[in-house]
């Protein structure tokens, strides 16, 4: 009888003076150790926790980055070279923190590929895939407002790039650019503010959002590779059949793929990382002239498909609301794929020939993003551009119409 | 039975009132501490005081080159253009979104074929009117780096916007408009003033 005081449901000393305090144990219980999880994850499930794990990455080495970078235009471009040559180990906190920008949007386009591929952002789980697009668009923000620390000619260019799209905007746009440079040009006021944004109220936002998403999921439990709904057969106890505890069977999962991870993570730190010219743009290494355009100025390559769409487009007004439209198309993708069948492993042609072809022209959009623009290559543009957002139009009519093979009733 | 109930309903419209005072007060002072929290993204003064004029030497200028300058923060060219240059203009309206600069921005006195004072000389604000980039100086026919059938002008890398040697888009090009012309004035034959003109009694 004592037995059952010492036994898991009920802990005694310290953790039991806790407990009566804090819900410790059933919030873990709920979350981790009794959060029942598909068995039948593949590796795409790695990127979510992946994505946690570069956040926190991140968080660390952008903290210690604050502590010896000046917000300021005189002082900026100088404060990174210091950070890089006399702080020890700056180079290396510095160099894990611009990888990281890279990686998390590796990660994030993986894991939303993983979505697209398995139907993850269907019904019952809209709200998580719309948090999840909202935590995209912000992390969009954060990396910009970062890039333009360094106050290099990089730095200072895709800042005036970014923040001129906004005074394509009829009426208002030319007021709102000014408002968000506070000045007439791009100028140490602009650059204080990014930082403020870029290290508090970005990250503050994340953190919410990132923990919505979470608690969003674990409401509605986890998708899986053949997209039947694991709920539906439980045991005796009420446990789902095809479910796991995400403790210890998806933490030791993790934790594997985190290593793993991080041993490229650390290769890339130790041995290219500038991403050859992709991950810190060759031009970024001198100090910002409002003067002088690089000849070739492209964004950071995570950026370069929605901004090769943008000069796709022969207009500037149309040519922003293309861009903006490419990234606001995804917020709908739960109401405009009309297919009840969640997995591409059961889904009719349709679906796979256009999802194919949306990867294809995303890739594209990205190699030609990057490059400088000649009569060709926007032509070329252009008809991916086409292609993007023929997923989109096309998807509503062919989801209602796909001949779907036969869902299994359980995972297999 | 029906005693609790009156007082229950009491105490919501209480509780309504009270609600909708709270929110209406709240909502009008929150509308107030906006202001400050919005206002003080808006440039400062010391932002708003930096826009002295420049003056510029032209005189060493040789016919075709170009000089840069450095007004409110932005480059500002100035091109001596040749004869030839002058002649070439003349030929493009058909390629051009706004041949008249009906549409663009540039002082009253520069909305003519050579959006200038004196045509040998342009004075033009260098930041693409689409994104703000800087474009390229590429002044001859044909430059080597440029696609075929350039005509001399400005290019701008970011995008691909096209300008004439007068600062004039082509069509086909992202840019909405010309180039601007900012204010300006010779304060003799070689010496010009960015900024400021007679105009506008010398303020710009």
């Amino acid at each position: 009888m004592s037995d059952k005081n010492t036994n898991q449901t009920a802990p005694g000393g310290m953790l039991k003076w806790l407990d009566d305090r804090y819900p410790l144990i059933s919030t873990w219980n709920e979350h981790v150790a009794q959060y029942y999880a598909p068995k039948n994850f593949n590796f795409w499930y790695f990127f979510g926790s992946f994505a946690l794990l570069v956040m926190v990455i991140q968080f660390i080495t952008g903290i210690w980055l604050t502590m010896s970078y000046k917000p300021s235009a005189d002082e900026a471009f100088n404060s990174i070279e210091y950070i890089m040559r006399d702080v020890e180990w700056g180079w290396l906190i510095r160099y894990m923190h611009t990888t990281g920008a890279s990686a998390f949007f590796l990660v994030i386009y993986l894991h939303m590929t993983r979505a697209l591929l398995y139907g993850s952002y269907k019904q019952p789980r809209e709200l998580v895939w719309l948090i999840g697009m909202l935590i995209f668009v912000v992390l969009m923000a954060e990396a910009f407002m970062g890039y333009m620390l360094p106050w290099g000619q990089m730095s200072y260019w895709g800042a005036q790039v970014i923040i001129s799209l906004f005074s394509a905007i009829p009426l208002v746009g030319p007021d709102l650019a000014l408002w968000i440079r506070g000045d007439y040009i791009i100028s140490d006021a602009t650059l204080n503010r990014f930082f403020a944004l870029h290290v508090i109220a970005l990250p503050l936002v994340l953190v919410l959002l990132v923990f919505m998403h979470i608690v969003a999921l674990h409401k509605v439990g986890s998708n899986n590779p053949d997209g039947v709904e694991i709920k539906k057969h439980k045991d005796a106890q009420g446990l789902p059949l095809d479910g796991i505890p995400f403790h210890p069977y998806y933490t030791v999962k993790d934790s594997f793929g985190a290593v793993a991870f991080l041993i490229l993570f650390a290769f890339v730190v130790f041995y290219m990382p500038e991403g050859g010219g992709y991950f810190i743009e060759a031009p970024n290494f001198e100090p910002a002239d409002p003067l002088k355009t690089p000849d070739h100025i492209a964004p950071v390559w995570y950026f370069t498909p929605f901004y090769a769409i943008l000069r796709a487009i022969p207009d500037k007004f149309l040519g922003v609301v293309a861009m903006g439209a490419s990234i606001a198309v995804l917020f709908a993708m739960p109401w405009l794929d009309r297919c009840k069948v969640r997995s591409i492993r059961y889904r009719g042609y349709s679906y796979k020939l256009l999802l194919t072809m949306f990867a294809i022209s995303f890739v594209v959009l990205g190699v030609l993003g990057a490059l400088p623009s000649t009569p060709l290559y926007t032509k070329l543009a252009q008809i991916f551009t086409i292609l993007y957002f023929a997923f989109f139009i096309l998807l509503p009519y062919t989801s209602a119409h796909e001949k779907t093979k036969p869902v299994p009733e359980r995972t297999t | 039975m029906s005693e609790t109930k009156t007082i229950e309903t009491v105490n919501i419209k209480r509780r309504q009132v009270l609600a909708g005072a709270t929110g209406v007060v709240g909502a009008v002072g929150a509308a107030f501490v906006a202001v400050p929290f919005l206002g003080s993204w808006q440039p400062s003064e010391k932002a708003k005081a930096a826009g002295a004029p420049v003056d510029a030497d032209v005189s060493g200028l040789q016919p075709g080159q170009m000089m840069t300058l450095s007004w409110r923060g932005k480059p500002v060219w100035i091109v001596r253009r040749t004869p030839e240059m002058l002649e070439r203009l003349t030929t493009l309206d058909e390629l051009l979104r706004d041949p008249d600069s009906n549409v663009s921005i540039q002082p009253d006195y520069c909305q003519n074929p050579s959006r200038a004072i004196k045509p040998e000389y342009l004075v033009v604000v260098g930041i693409c009117t689409h994104l703000g980039c800087a474009p390229l100086y590429r002044p001859a026919m044909n430059s080597t780096d440029m696609a075929e059938g350039w005509r001399g002008g400005f290019f701008c890398p970011c995008h691909g916007s096209s300008f004439d040697l007068a600062g004039r888009v082509f069509r086909s090009v992202p840019a909405p408009t010309n180039l601007e012309i900012p204010p300006y004035m010779y304060l003799s034959e070689t010496h010009i003033r960015v900024g400021e003109d007679a105009e506008s009694g010398g303020q710009a």
